[in-house]
C-alpha cells in the first residue's frame, strides 16, 4: 500500500472523486512529506501550509455538497516562483523583486486552481530562470534527490526536485532553452515544453518573450497529459497565446507505435555524450523499436550553430525584458540616490546576481549600434534555418529523438566559473526553443546511479504525438518507478 | 571579431543602466570575450536569403478592443517602493 505522497495526480483524483480519501489527507500527506524532506533538498522557497489546507478544506466541503470532481481535485502542485500568485511573493530567484506581490494570479496557476489543484509552495530556480542548475537563486541552491551533492539541473531545480523527491506529484516550470526538460532529466522525472503559445504567459515574469513556455512536471505522462490538458489554450490576457482547440491529451495516451517514425539526428549526437548516456538513449530507441517504432535517421544541419544563436537572441531578449526592474514600480530600491541615473545602476547592481547582469550585458551587446546586424539580426536568420532543418525533418519522421542532456546532474559548483560550460550543456534542448516546436523529457535509466532523459520532439501543436510515444514508452518500461532514497 | 575589453563592458554598462564593480568588469570582459569567440560560427553560414525569425507563431489571441475595468490605483502602489500622492516618487531626473 502506497503512501498518500508517492501516489499520481490521476490516483489522487480518482480517490478523491471516489470519496476514498479527502483532499486535506492528501493535501497534510504531501505537506508532511515537505516538512520531512525540504530540509535535505531546499526545493522550495515558500510553502503555503495554511492555504493549502484552507483551499482542500473547502474542495471538501464542495464535494460532501454534491459538487462533480473537477479534472485536478486536491491534487498538490508547487509552482515556479517565477509565475504569480494574487498576493503572493514572487521572487524569480532575484533580490531585485524583495518585497514584491503581484495584484494578479498567472493564467497557469489559475487554471490550475479552478480545476481543484491545491497550490502547496513556489519553488526555487536560477534568477529569472537564467541558468542550468538552480546555483543562480539569489537565496539558496536546490539539490539533486538523487545526489545531494549535485545540481537538479535549472532553471526550474526546485519544481524538478520537488516531484523526484515525491514532495507533490506535479509540478509548474517555464521553459526557456530546456528549463523544464533538462532539470527533468537530471532529476528523473517527466517534464512538457509544449509548443510556442499552446500555454497562456499572462502573469509569468518574462525572461525571452520569442522563447518562454509554461509547462509541466509530473512522474508519469499520464499526469503530465491530465495536467496539459487544462493548461493549455488561448487567453484574452495573453495575445501570444494560440487560438487553437486543445485536444483531450488524455485520449493520445492508448496509441501503438506501429509504423512511428523516430527520427535521430545521429551526426549531431557524435562527440561529447557521456558512454553510459548514450547507452541508455540507444536502449531506449530499442524499447520503443520493440514497441513497433521504426528508428530513421535525420539530418538537423544547422544544429551546431543553436547554442550561438540561443544566446544571443535570449540575452537579447532579456536585456529589454528586464529594463523594467529599475527601482520605481515594484521591487528593491537601493539607498538614497542624489538622482535617478543613480537609483537605477545601484538597484540594478544591488538586485541582480552575477549571471543576470552578465546576460543583460551580452544582450545590451549585441543590440548595440555597430554589432546588432552581425550578432542579433545574423541570429535570428539563422533561427530560420533552424526551424527550417525541423520542418524537413519532419517530413521524413513523426518526432525527432535525443538525450535531454549529455551528462547526467554535476556537482554542486562544477560549473559556476565557467558560463560558456554551462551553456553548452544545454545543446539539446534550445533547438526546441529557438524552432517553437513541442518537447518532452522522459526518464530513461540510470548512469552511474543518476537519471538519464530520454528527448522526443515534435511537430508545431503535436503534443499527442509526444504523450503517445511517451505513454507507450512507459507501458513498455519501469524506470519511471524510480525513486531516489531521498 | 571585436575583442571585449573592459572599456565595451562600461559602455555597454552604462546603456543597461547597471553600475558595476571593477571585479565584474574584468570577468565580464574576459567571458563575454569568450562566448562572443564561441558565437562567431554563425558568422559564417549563409544567410543572404534568409528572413529573419522573430517569433514561433503565427498569429495569436486578440480580444475586442471594448474598455473594461484595469488593476485599481492603489493595488499598483502597493508595489512600489516609494509611492506618494498616488504616483511613484523618483529621485531627482536633472541634474543640478
Amino acid at each position: 500500500m502506497s503512501a498518500l505522497f508517492q501516489l499520481t495526480a490521476t490516483e489522487i483524483r480518482r480517490r478523491v472523486a471516489a470519496r476514498e480519501v479527502s483532499c486535506e489527507e492528501v493535501a497534510r500527506a504531501h505537506l508532511d512529506r515537505i516538512a520531512a524532506v525540504e530540509p535535505r533538498v531546499d526545493a522550495f522557497l515558500l510553502v503555503l501550509a495554511d492555504r493549502a489546507l484552507g483551499r482542500a478544506r473547502a474542495l471538501d466541503r464542495a464535494l460532501a455538497a454534491g459538487e462533480a470532481a473537477p479534472p485536478l481535485a486536491g491534487v498538490p502542485v508547487a509552482v515556479k516562483d517565477v509565475l504569480d500568485v494574487e498576493g503572493l511573493p514572487t521572487t524569480c530567484g532575484s533580490r531585485i523583486l524583495e518585497g514584491y506581490r503581484p495584484p494578479f494570479t498567472a493564467t497557469a496557476v489559475a487554471r490550475l486552481e479552478a480545476a481543484g489543484a491545491i497550490v502547496v509552495g513556489k519553488t526555487n530556480m536560477d534568477e529569472f530562470a537564467m541558468g542550468s542548475s538552480t546555483e543562480n537563486s539569489a537565496w539558496k541552491p536546490t539539490r539533486n534527490p538523487w545526489d545531494l551533492a549535485r545540481v537538479p539541473g535549472g532553471s526550474s531545480g526546485g519544481s524538478a526536485a520537488a516531484v523526484a523527491a515525491r514532495l507533490v506529484p506535479v509540478a509548474l516550470g517555464t521553459d526557456t532553452g530546456g528549463s523544464i526538460r533538462q532539470p527533468a532529466a537530471l532529476c528523473g522525472v517527466v517534464g512538457i515544453k509544449p509548443t510556442y503559445g499552446r500555454v497562456s504567459r499572462y502573469g509569468l515574469v518574462a525572461f525571452a518573450s520569442s522563447l518562454d513556455q509554461v509547462g509541466p512536471f509530473a512522474r508519469t505522462v499520464e499526469d503530465a497529459a491530465a495536467v496539459s490538458s487544462v493548461l493549455c489554450g488561448a487567453d484574452p490576457f495573453d495575445s501570444t497565446s494560440a487560438a487553437r482547440a486543445v485536444p483531450d491529451f488524455a485520449g493520445a495516451l492508448g496509441r501503438g507505435l506501429d509504423g512511428l517514425r523516430i527520427g535521430v539526428p545521429w551526426g549531431f549526437l557524435g562527440e561529447g555524450v557521456e558512454a553510459q548516456t548514450l547507452a541508455r538513449f540507444r536502449e531506449a530507441l530499442g524499447d520503443l523499436e520493440a514497441a513497433g517504432a521504426r528508428v530513421v535517421e535525420v539530418a538537423l544541419p544547422h544544429l551546431p550553430h543553436a547554442i550561438a544563436t540561443y544566446y544571443i537572441v535570449a540575452t537579447a531578449e532579456a536585456s529589454s525584458n528586464l529594463a523594467r526592474f529599475d527601482g520605481v514600480r515594484y521591487g528593491l530600491r537601493s539607498g538614497e540616490p542624489s538622482d535617478l541615473g543613480t537609483m537605477y545602476g545601484q538597484s540594478r547592481d544591488r538586485g541582480f546576481g552575477a549571471e543576470v547582469k552578465r546576460r543583460i550585458v551580452l544582450g545590451t551587446f549585441v543590440l548595440s549600434s555597430g554589432y546588432y546586424d552581425a550578432y542579433y539580426l545574423r541570429a535570428q536568420k539563422v533561427r530560420t534555418l533552424i526551424r527550417r532543418d525541423f520542418d524537413r525533418a519532419f517530413e521524413a519522421c513523426d518526432v525527432v529523438a535525443t538525450p535531454t542532456t549529455p551528462t547526467p546532474a554535476f556537482r554542486l559548483g562544477e560549473k559556476t566559473g565557467d558560463p560558456l560550460q554551462m551553456y553548452l550543456a544545454d545543446i539539446f534542448t534550445v533547438p526546441a526553443n529557438l524552432a517553437g516546436i513541442p518537447g518532452l523529457s522522459l526518464p530513461c535509466g540510470l548512469a552511474g546511479g543518476l537519471p538519464v532523459g530520454l528527448q522526443l520532439l515534435g511537430r508545431p501543436f503535436d503534443e499527442e504525438t509526444l504523450l503517445g510515444v511517451g505513454a507507450a514508452y512507459q507501458r513498455a518500461t519501469r524506470h519511471h518507478d524510480l525513486a531516489p532514497a531521498v | 571579431m571585436p575583442r571585449v575589453t573592459v572599456e565595451t563592458v562600461d559602455h555597454v554598462a552604462r546603456l543597461a543602466r547597471l553600475s558595476l564593480t571593477d571585479e565584474e568588469r574584468r570577468v565580464f570582459a574576459r567571458q563575454l570575450d569568450e562566448i562572443l569567440a564561441y558565437a562567431e560560427s554563425i558568422q559564417a553560414l549563409d544567410t543572404a536569403d534568409v528572413p529573419p525569425m522573430t517569433h514561433a507563431l503565427a498569429g495569436g489571441t486578440f480580444r475586442e478592443d471594448t474598455p473594461r475595468e484595469g488593476l485599481r490605483r492603489e493595488r499598483v502602489l502597493e508595489a512600489a517602493p516609494d509611492p506618494a500622492e498616488g504616483l511613484f516618487r523618483v529621485p531627482r531626473v536633472m541634474g543640478g
